[in-house]
């Protein structure tokens, strides 16, 4: 454990506060912007350990760095960098398992925001046993044509690309037939039927493919490796839908609220009730923003954290929709305010992320699933065996 | 001793869930929602025709001479069909009407309530929190200032509404100087809104002794029928949960024959069970022992918004991703139960209640 912050360090935290102070204006209000991005990763913050080669910022992985940045940016508010399915999850897949070719042609233009992906995993028969995906693609000539469908694709209606699983070995073992494709989302043959979700938003998708033709090129890892690759994407995924930096944030926000609303005159920080609740949450934000570091330091060892890093999913998720639902109670009458709405508190933030959080609890891995994994794989219990009767 | 309903009382429930099934299935409640006024009326005509209203005012009035319990009945199955209806605003009127009225204002209010040609809006929110400085002054018979979170105030022909004494009136929907505004929230089967007054004319309900005392009479009937329809919603998003899982496979086998599921249907099963004679009780004290009530009402309303919260929340989670669209309409009894956990004071807000009444604080 060292945690001592050097000189050197020192110095690198008071070149992150110059940074808030003279672009703090330049700073987007609520979610990140393209613009944004680019000083961010200008700056080496955002895109931080991606090698300039592929656009990024190309410094060394520290972990007393990364967490000098996030400590400030939420000290302050200010957005941290895009985030998305393309940038949390592809770049990183790319990074460990792309072609030099592919590295070079996708990552850049997506960490600038450019491109935006979505991640045509999931079909109507497909969602926890994900393995049995049945969209399949066959060889003609240099290209695959696939045919079949995606459901819950999170913003296949503005994405630029898919990062798509198909079966393209229909006679191999349900894992072992699977491919990781890549294509535009403006290949004929895709059609993309917009669902609207709980929160009121059209945020999923349908996506039927109907002869849609691929180069072969367009593939990451070999045919039949698909399964693989989607597990390396998986599992950022999860460390992304459990940031503990973003429960953070909204942890801030929280307080930022308790000190100035008030309920029949009281200000809500002076409930002992709800300064009880939000002392709790502030300890599980800790832990896992803690856990977060210790993280950070086995990936840059290069180690394996296994359990560790198993839990992230479950316990990030629950977090922060956990924040969501605090913010809703602490608000009262005010916490069922919805669009539009006078009175309606940080333009119906929680409202939103109460339910979308409870998505993200479904999405990526259900909650179910994440346990499976963690008694199955962290804890070496075994599978739950088969029932006698279905 | 017996703790269990009536023949009456199953028979009474199971006509109105019989009735609102087809009357208000979800295409309806959906339309109603998108406000298609035609849906709407249909369905209160419906409900008019089963004659309801007057459920808890007493036979001189022109009601049923039924309880708390009958209304509280009657209310579960508006939750559990997501009505969009208000039934339950107008049982609050009837309980403070009942409480501090005089004999010409029962006699001027209830029989028109029971008939159905009435429809009460209830703005007591400020005896629970006032939020954004909100409240009313009276002076000379006028009432001047804010009520927020008025239950019906797009609809209501009439409102009671509490002053910052605790004393109630009598407001008439169209009175001069009187603005009324819609709130729109997440659930949009319900209405929920702001007055601003402006010296506006208003009658009081005086006969109580002690001021607010019929306020919170009206807010522990309020607190029983919220209580009750966090309960019908609850129940039956369990149902739909159950059944969603018999139906979908996943890993060649229906996701029900995994005891991940089975656990999340008996947890949300045994949480809610315990909620439905809680509730039960909570309704048999307004009539059968009065000065138990606000406490039991307070309890009933906590903790089945607590129950409420982690149904509404798992039995999405057993749907998996389609529980998180549309498609199914599931949300909306997610948001029915989460408007009803907010109003007339939180969980938190209803437990310090609770203390206080015994005592404690
Ligand atoms: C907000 C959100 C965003 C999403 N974005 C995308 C996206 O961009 N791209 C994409 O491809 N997909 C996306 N999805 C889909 C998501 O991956 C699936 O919803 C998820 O994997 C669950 O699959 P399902 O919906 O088919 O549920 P099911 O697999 O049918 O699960 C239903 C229930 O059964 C339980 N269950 C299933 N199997 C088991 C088991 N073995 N043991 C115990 N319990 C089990 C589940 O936990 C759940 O409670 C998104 C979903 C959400 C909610």
């Amino acid at each position: 454990m060292d945690l001592s912050l050097t000189p050197e360090y020192e110095a690198f935290r008071q070149e992150v506060v110059r940074f808030i102070e003279d672009y703090r204006d330049q700073a987007p209000r609520g979610y990140p912007s393209k613009a944004w991005q680019k000083i961010l990763i200008e700056h080496g913050y955002a895109a931080r350990t991606i090698p300039r080669d592929y656009g990024g910022y190309g410094a060394e992985p520290d972990v007393l760095k990364s967490r000098i940045i996030a400590e400030e940016f939420t000290k302050a508010g200010l957005p941290g960098g895009l985030s998305n399915q393309g940038i949390s999850m592809f770049v990183p897949t790319l990074l460990e398992l792309g072609s030099e070719e592919q590295k070079k042609q996708w990552i850049e233009p997506t960490l600038k925001g450019d491109i935006v992906w979505c991640q045509g995993y999931s079909e109507p028969n497909s969602g926890s046993d994900l393995a049995s995906l049945q969209t399949k693609a066959v060889v003609d000539g240099d290209d695959f044509v696939i045919n079949g469908q995606k459901i819950w694709t999170s913003t296949a209606y503005e994405a630029d690309m898919m990062f798509c699983l198909v079966r393209t070995e229909p006679d191999a073992p349900k894992h072992k037939g699977i491919s990781y494709l890549l294509f535009s989302m403006d290949t004929p043959g895709i059609e993309v039927r917009p669902l609207k979700t709980m929160t009121g938003a059209a945020s999923f998708n349908e996506v039927f493919f109907t002869d849609v033709r691929v180069p072969t090129t367009q593939i990451v890892g070999q045919r039949g490796e698909g399964w693989f690759v989607a597990n390396a994407t998986l599992k950022y995924e999860r460390g992304m839908l459990g940031d503990p930096n973003q429960a953070g944030t909204r942890l801030n926000a929280i307080i930022k609220m308790m000190k100035e609303e008030t309920m029949g005159g009281e200000k809500l920080m002076d409930n002992p009730l709800y300064r009880d609740r939000l002392v709790k949450l502030q300890s599980r934000v800790l832990a896992m923003q803690y856990h977060g570091l210790r993280l950070v330091t086995h990936q840059i060892k290069g180690e394996d954290p296994g359990l560790a890093r198993l839990i992230v999913k479950l316990m990030g998720c629950e977090l922060n929709h956990d924040l969501a639902g605090f913010a809703i109670d602490i608000l009262g009458e005010l916490g069922v305010l919805y669009h539009g709405s006078s009175y309606l508190r940080d333009n119906g933030m929680w409202q939103h992320r109460y339910m979308f959080d409870l998505g993200l609890i479904i999405g990526g891995g259900t909650a179910q699933i994440q346990k499976n994994i963690i008694s199955e794989r962290g804890l070496g219990m075994p599978r739950e065996p088969k029932p006698a009767t279905v | 001793m017996e703790f269990g309903l009536s023949e009456e009382q199953r028979l009474l429930q199971a006509s109105v869930s019989g009735f609102l099934e087809k009357a208000s299935e979800l295409d309806v409640v959906r339309k109603i929602a998108e406000g298609d006024q035609s849906a709407r009326d249909v369905l209160q005509e419906g409900i008019d025709s089963l004659g309801l209203a007057g459920v808890m005012i007493p036979e001189d009035f022109g009601g049923l001479g039924m309880t708390l319990l009958d209304a509280a009945l009657v209310e579960e199955m508006l939750g559990r069909y997501v009505t969009p209806q208000g039934f339950l605003s107008n049982q609050m009127a009837v309980a403070g009407l009942l409480a501090s009225g005089t004999q010409e204002q029962k006699e001027t209010w209830l029989p028109k309530i029971a008939e159905g040609s009435v429809q009460f809006g209830i703005g007591i929110a400020e005896q629970t929190g006032a939020r954004e400085g909100a409240g009313l002054d009276e002076k000379d018979g006028k009432l001047t200032g804010r009520a927020l979170f008025v239950t019906e105030a797009d609809k209501a022909s009439q409102f009671i509404v509490a002053d910052r004494s605790g004393r109630l009136h009598l407001v008439i929907g169209d009175a001069g100087g009187l603005s009324r505004k819609k709130l729109s929230t997440i659930d949009v089967t319900r209405s929920v809104g702001e007055l601003v007054f402006d010296s506006v004319a208003a009658e009081a309900l005086l006969t109580e002794n002690v001021a607010g005392a019929a306020a919170q009479k009206m807010l522990a009937v309020g607190r029983v029928l919220q209580a009750a329809d966090t309960l019908g919603a609850a129940q039956r998003m369990i149902e739909k949960a159950v059944a969603y899982s018999l139906e979908r496979k996943q890993f060649n086998r229906v996701i029900g024959s995994f005891q991940a599921v089975k656990h999340m249907c008996a947890e949300m099963a045994a949480e809610l069970e315990p909620c439905r004679s809680l509730m039960w009780f909570a309704a048999h004290a307004y009539d059968a022992e009065p000065d138990q009530v606000a406490l039991m009402a307070a309890h009933a309303k906590s903790h089945v918004a607590e129950v409420g919260k982690f149904v509404a929340r798992t039995a999405t989670e057993v749907h998996g991703g389609i529980g998180f669209t549309d498609v199914l309409g599931l949300h909306f009894w997610f948001k029915r139960i989460g408007l009803n956990r907010q109003m007339f004071g939180s969980p938190e807000t209803a437990r310090q209640d609770a203390a206080r009444l015994q005592g404690w604080v």
